[in-house]
């Protein structure tokens, strides 16, 4: 913060906002990354496929020299970091926001135009964005789940446990239903409720501590399921049978190209992700729920004064949060038409804690973070196809180590709801 | 209740200690010194400061008296047992004419239990079964081996809730560790035992900077530490991968790094047919120097005031933000430590599973030592025993191993919330009849 000049003739200038420095070191760095990505460009051609097949009209693959390819998007990114720098400077107040998205954009394709350039691998632009949707599935419903959790002050750190539930009730129940998915659907929320039930029981009757809880929450789930696992499920037919949720397009939408295979080619799994999200970011702000959540998030005893059940509130949203989580871990089994194996979440409910965290807890950071991490792994996924050699393990490393830096208050302040983690005594 | 108080303590503390809400304090013995600090829930924590709820809760956890550890233990035998049960396709055959033969169904019952709990027994203390005397001692001492990385992990964990802290990034540094202690052990070329004491030493220092990174990111950034070391654990874990697959650390068989070196590894204690080695003896002397560090020195007293109460210790004129760092660095070459018990103990290689789950497993081992270094060699060797009892258990009466995953995750969380163990088995509440003469003088 800089020192603010009590002089009573001049005029004080206002404090910049939070994070004001921080911001602009980010802007600082997009416009160097992009000018060194631009001066970088090899000397090939970069093969970029937008269309997949199935749209109105087809694109030709664009086979753009690199340096066109690479350097437009790059000085382009470079001209929108350098005029927000200019502009925050100037006015001491933060840049809009769509320039820091624009400018993020046209950094990412330069980038990915300089991974092809000179490759004899083709850039399959739907597919890319096609599979950093898929991955990110799961990791926008732990997210979204945790979010609802946090914001009435639970620390839901066993988004891992509930997704790991969700999956493992969704196909065992599909299974013994006939194969049928989507009574799956049905049943994941549900068992990622029972893992909120505990996790609340404890945090708020008990008031453990919801860290404490929630890690040792995952470590219960894992050791039930994994259990279950190798015990009743291999040794009985029919309780771990593979079963899919079809791919239901949505007519006209699923033909435009490029976003129509990526959001309306999908499952109804993914469409209910979508109602979710849009749900969850208007009530959450809009509606006298939303208030209410959030006060007994920040200040329960204010909430408490005006006569909202704090405890109550916590409880049933803890519940809800955790019902969005487990049906997220439907994804797992049923989503991809895999049986349930050991630990099949994999650590994915940490990286969706990394998203909501990344997302300064609310719904469409969070989904903005989750796609995010998704792209960097659909990215690792396909590395060697384009011909680039780079290790894969390197991009999946990248989620965890952006968030590390996040939260260390790069790019601006991270602050999580007040009342975050304290049990609430009258 | 100001007289309960050591007066080293109050000195720490530096300020007059308020009474509690009654309902909060109700599951804390008051004659424990540890139970002084307090702190208004409504206040909201300072960004350096470190939640009161956690202290709250691990104060709670360490004045619970051995019977809830006790009833928490019967407790998640119970909840196991109903597991052995629900696994069993056996007994649930019986249950199929329950009410014509319900006989059966009790007879099968208490066969599947039994026999699963005296294969864990037998595969952790003492195996009757086995024919020669060798054989029969071999389930202890694979006990107290897998116990050791456990121990040392678990005083890393430890040592962080007594500074307030929570290191849930076990997993990376034990995988730093391993990473700098095995590539001293196959790399370099030393004499005997110059070779295992650097190896040892190496492991230790990779676990500190792997810890200190979490520390330094809390003291100058306020970044909270579950977080970042949850991150660091993930990183570790792909980034383990890739060295695995990079220079010096490929071997023939892929995922797998050259063995290390005769004499880099740790010395057998028994003979060439049991595993325990000397790291358990290691694991031991190291829980007294650290009773000593964090009981009798300076150091550690500083460490107890800022997990008491942060601003008051700054207060008191000391660095929070250094004990911050000192402490997770420390944390972490524990942790790294407990690496240095993989490779250069038991597996003898760097491998891409090497810290199996070994970080989350030593929290558990912390919160029922209780922060304590003696209670957490205890609860490591019960978490050994339980680990080694498990592979027994499996192989003769078919309970798959998992169910000591179980069993330790149901320890852990009655052992958190002593009110529920108290109401199962209708024990009395400690210090309310205290409380109530307090409050009346009051």
């Amino acid at each position: 913060m800089s020192a603010v000049q009590v002089d009573s003739h001049v005029e004080v200038a206002a404090p910049p906002p939070p994070g004001f420095v921080r911001s602009l070191v980010g802007y600082g760095v997009i416009a160097l990354v992009a000018v060194v990505l631009a001066l970088t460009a090899p000397s090939g051609i970069s093969k970029i496929q937008l269309t997949a097949g199935s749209e109105f009209f087809q694109i030709p693959q664009l086979d753009l020299p690199a340096a066109l390819a690479v350097g437009v998007p790059a000085i382009g990114a470079a001209v929108i970091a350098t005029v927000a720098l200019v502009t925050q400077l100037r006015s001491r107040s933060s840049a809009p926001r769509w320039m820091a998205i624009l400018a993020g954009t046209l950094l990412l394709l330069g980038f990915l135009a300089h991974l092809v350039a000179g490759k004899s691998g083709v850039l399959p632009l739907t597919g890319l964005l096609t599979s950093t949707l898929f991955l990110a599935t799961p990791l926008i419903f732990g997210a979204l789940g945790g979010v609802v959790c946090e914001r009435v002050g639970i620390v839901n750190i066993a988004i891992e446990g509930q997704l790991l539930a969700g999956a493992f009730a969704g196909v065992v129940v599909a299974s013994i239903a006939g194969q049928n998915p989507y009574v799956g659907l049905i049943t994941a929320p549900i068992a990622g409720v029972g893992v909120g039930a505990l996790l609340a029981w404890f945090s708020i009757r008990y008031r453990v501590d919801q860290v404490i809880t929630g890690v040792v929450l995952n470590v219960l789930v894992l050791g039930l399921t994994t259990f279950f696992f190798k015990g009743l499920l291999s040794e009985l037919e029919g309780l771990n049978d593979r079963s899919r949720l079809p791919v239901l397009p949505i007519p006209l939408l699923s033909e435009i190209p490029v976003i129509g295979p990526v959001l309306f080619r999908q499952t109804l799994l993914v469409y209910l992700l979508y109602v979710i999200v849009i749900l969850l970011h208007i009530y959450l702000f809009r509606s006298r729920w939303g208030l209410r959540v959030r006060s007994v998030g920040e200040h329960p005893k204010a909430a408490d004064t005006v006569g909202i059940d704090v405890n109550r509130t916590r409880w049933r949203n803890t519940l809800l949060g955790s019902g969005i989580a487990g049906l997220g871990g439907a994804f797992f089994t049923i989503g991809q038409g895999l049986a349930f194996g050991i630990d099949i979440t994999a650590g994915s409910g940490f990286i969706a804690l990394a998203a909501l965290i990344l997302g300064r807890w609310t719904p469409l950071g969070a989904v903005a973070a989750a796609l995010f991490f998704g792209f960097a792994n659909a990215l690792s996924q396909s590395l060697r196809s384009y011909g680039v050699s780079l290790d894969s393990n390197i991009p999946l490393m990248i989620p965890y180590i952006v968030t590390l830096f996040a939260v260390a208050g790069f790019g601006g302040k991270v602050r999580p709801p007040a009342a975050e983690g304290t049990p609430y005594v009258k | 209740m100001t007289q309960d108080e050591g007066p080293e303590k109050r000195g720490a503390a530096g300020e007059p200690v308020e009474p509690h809400d009654g309902e909060r304090r109700a599951d804390r013995d008051p004659a424990d010194p540890e139970n002084l600090q307090s702190r208004d829930d409504d206040q909201p924590a300072p960004a350096l400061t470190t939640s009161s709820r956690m202290q709250d809760a691990l104060r709670s956890m360490m004045s619970s008296s051995v019977l809830i550890t006790v009833g928490a233990v019967v407790l998640a035998l119970a909840v196991g047992s109903v597991l052995i049960l629900a696994g069993d396709t056996d007994v649930q055959a019986t249950l199929g004419y329950f009410f014509q033969r319900p006989g059966d169904f009790f007879g099968e019952a208490w066969r599947a239990i039994s026999e699963s709990y005296i294969a864990l027994f037998q595969g952790a203390i003492y195996d009757s079964e086995a024919t020669t005397p060798e054989r029969r001692i071999r389930p202890l001492t694979e006990t107290l081996t897998i116990a050791a990385p456990l121990i040392f992990a678990g005083l890393g964990i430890g040592l962080t809730f007594r500074v307030g802290l929570f290191n849930i990034g076990g997993q990376s540094q034990l995988v730093l560790g391993a990473v700098l202690g095995a590539w001293v052990g196959f790399a370099l070329n030393l004499p005997p035992f110059v070779h295992v004491a650097l190896v040892v030493l190496a492991a230790a220092l990779g676990g500190a900077i792997a810890g200190a990174i979490p520390g330094v990111l809390k003291a100058r950034f306020g970044a909270h530490e579950v977080i970042s070391t949850i991150m660091l654990n993930n990183t570790s874990r792909y980034f383990l991968l890739w060295l695995l697959g990079t220079g010096a650390f490929i071997s023939a068989t892929p995922q797998v790094s050259p063995g290390l070196a005769e004499t880099a590894r740790l010395p057998l204690l028994l003979g060439g047919s049991f595993r325990l080695h000397l790291g358990f003896v290691l694991a031991l002397l190291t829980a007294v120097a650290l009773w000593w560090l964090v009981e009798r020195s300076v150091l550690g007293f500083q460490m107890r005031a800022v997990g008491a109460n942060p601003e008051a210790a700054g207060t008191a004129g000391m660095s929070v933000r250094k004990i911050l760092v000192v402490s997770m660095a420390l944390s972490g070459a524990l942790c790294g430590l407990a690496g240095a018990m993989q490779v250069a103990g038991t597996e003898g290689k760097l491998t891409s599973s090497v810290y199996g789950t070994i970080g989350f497993d030593a929290i558990t081992v912390a919160l029922l030592g209780r922060s304590r270094p003696f209670g957490t060699v205890l609860a490591g060797i019960l978490f050994g025993a339980l680990a080694a009892g498990g592979r027994i258990m499996a192989s003769r009466a078919g309970t798959e191993a998992e169910l000591v995953t179980v069993l330790q995750a149901v320890i852990v969380l009655l052992i958190a919330a002593p009110p529920l163990v108290r109401s199962v088995f209708r024990l009395p509440e400690p210090g309310t009849s205290r409380r109530r003469v307090k409050e009346a003088t009051a």
